[in-house]
């Protein structure tokens, strides 16, 4: 096997295309470049400071440290839930479905591969939790961004239909069926999509690194099929989580549609 | 049985308001736009968390299930929403009737629609391409089919001409005066006020008082 090691001067040389991209963006007046070089700056930045952190990281394999790294990642994918909003949820439930609904989903999944499937000892090895866990959390994270979306959108959107239902003697859960579904189905349906096309155009990000790495082919294609599983069922659970404590929220105990919990659009406190 | 007692209940814009309405009593309220006659209704309702009790004969509305509160004291929103696309699906009792012809239907659902001036046919027409008088007629079939034992009509003939009025008013009046169901209907037509009579109050900034 053989890795070709990637120089600074490598990396400048791609760097330089994304500048050529930046100023083409100004020449034209598609107002992007700023943006573009500030995004490519920032993952300049993090990345390289992953690679360090992670660097240290591997080479203790101290839980405590490993569970540190874990609950970060999980924080900032919360926030990136949050952002996603455009109607979100007042006060800590705002950040806190998504939250634990990534939380339920994400590392009951990565326990289970950890532990019954790849079988790393031990289980925390971090070589193997902190880019599964990465892969799971990215993902899980769009899912139930899009589901809670849809849901609060539709909510607010369909309150009279809501009502209608509550008034003809329906409980909250009759009346909310409806956009619930369609909510959960926007969240699965990116993770179905890639699944369905995977390796026909491109060959998925993991996949193409193994090989790039030098895995074989075939080892690479299992470990990406793996991955695939593991994203989709994280996903699902992940979406069905933020759904449900979402849609039960929008109701009180009295089965009232409790709107005035949701913020305005736009508005940011 | 079909007694409604309002105990300082409290809407958003309303002083605390406290109102008996007997069995098969119709009681008038009205009020400038805006005054809080809507939130009235739908505090009764329970659609909006507001302080206050509301009593069904001796049944407290806080002991009593949401949803089945809601089936038994009856609201009728100023607009009519429907959930899906065909009028019949929003009566529980329509599939009974497509599904075994011969049997007789299991409510008056047939009577109630003619009495509106629909035929049968109806349950199978889409809901988008109803009229709004054509909506707002329906809405209260839809929301009698239910049997309430209490009605709370929000401008119930706003958007009707003068004959389906008359239809609405003498199926609600027969409604109030057969089931013996106490009524509470905002309108702001004095005509159909005096034309029905019953008690009548009016809101005032913010205060719910009887108008002699």
């Amino acid at each position: 096997m053989s890795l070709v090691l990637l120089t600074p001067l490598d990396l400048a040389c791609a760097a330089l295309l994304v500048l050529l991209l930046a100023f083409m963006s100004w020449r034209l007046h598609l107002g992007v470049e700023r943006r573009l070089l500030i995004a490519a700056v920032r993952s300049t930045v993090q990345l390289l400071l992953v690679g360090l952190v992670l660097k240290a990281l591997f080479a203790q394999t101290n839980p405590w440290l490993i569970g540190l790294m874990a609950l970060f990642m999980l924080t900032v994918a919360g926030f990136e839930v949050l952002q996603r909003q455009q109607r979100r949820f007042c006060g800590p439930w705002g950040y806190g479905i998504g939250a634990l609904s990534m939380f339920i989903s994400s590392f009951s999944v990565l326990l289970l591969t950890l532990t019954v499937i790849i079988r790393v000892e031990p289980w925390y090895q971090p070589q193997y939790l902190i880019p599964l866990l990465g892969m799971l959390l990215g993902n899980t994270m769009s899912g139930a961004a899009i589901a809670l979306d849809t849901l609060t959108r539709g909510a607010w959107d369909a309150r009279g239909r809501i009502e209608a239902r509550l008034l003809s003697g329906g409980t909250w859960n009759d009346a909310i069926a409806d956009i619930r579904r369609d909510s959960l189905r926007a969240g699965l349906i990116p993770i179905v999509n890639a699944m369905a096309t995977a390796g026909l155009v491109s060959l998925p990000g993991m996949m193409t690194g193994q090989i790039l790495a030098g895995s074989p082919p075939m080892e690479a294609a299992k470990y990406q099929l793996l991955m695939m599983f593991l994203i989709s069922a994280g996903t699902g659970l992940g979406s069905m989580a933020a759904v449900w404590i979402g849609s039960r929220r929008l109701f009180d105990d009295r089965e009232r549609l409790r709107l005035d919990r949701l913020r305005p659009a736009g508005s940011t406190h | 049985m079909g007694l409604l007692r309002l105990e300082a209940l409290r809407p958003r814009v309303l002083a605390p308001v406290s109102l008996c309405v007997d069995s098969g009593e119709l009681v008038f309220v009205s009020g400038p736009s805006g005054s809080g006659k809507s939130l009235l209704l739908r505090a009764v309702a329970d659609l909006d968390p507001h302080p206050g009790e509301v009593w069904l004969g001796a049944e407290a509305r806080s002991a009593m299930p949401p949803a089945r509160w809601r089936r038994r004291v009856g609201l009728l929103p100023a607009e009519a929403f429907w959930w899906t696309d065909t009028v019949g699906d929003h009566f529980p009792q329509a599939a009974a009737i497509a599904g075994a012809s011969g049997t007789p239907p299991p409510s008056d659902l047939p009577a109630l629609l003619s009495a509106l001036g629909f035929e049968l046919d109806v349950l199978d027409w889409s809901v988008g391409r109803l009229s709004t008088g054509e909506r707002q007629r329906l809405a209260l079939a839809r929301l009698l089919a239910q049997n309430p034992e209490a009605l709370l009509l929000d401008e119930a003939t706003a958007n009707l001409d003068p004959s389906n009025r008359e239809r609405v008013e003498q199926l609600v009046d027969g409604y109030r005066a057969g089931r013996a169901a106490a009524v509470l209907w905002v309108s702001h037509d004095p005509e159909q006020r005096a034309r029905l009579g019953g008690r009548q109050f009016g809101i005032h900034d913010g205060r719910l008082a009887a108008i002699t």
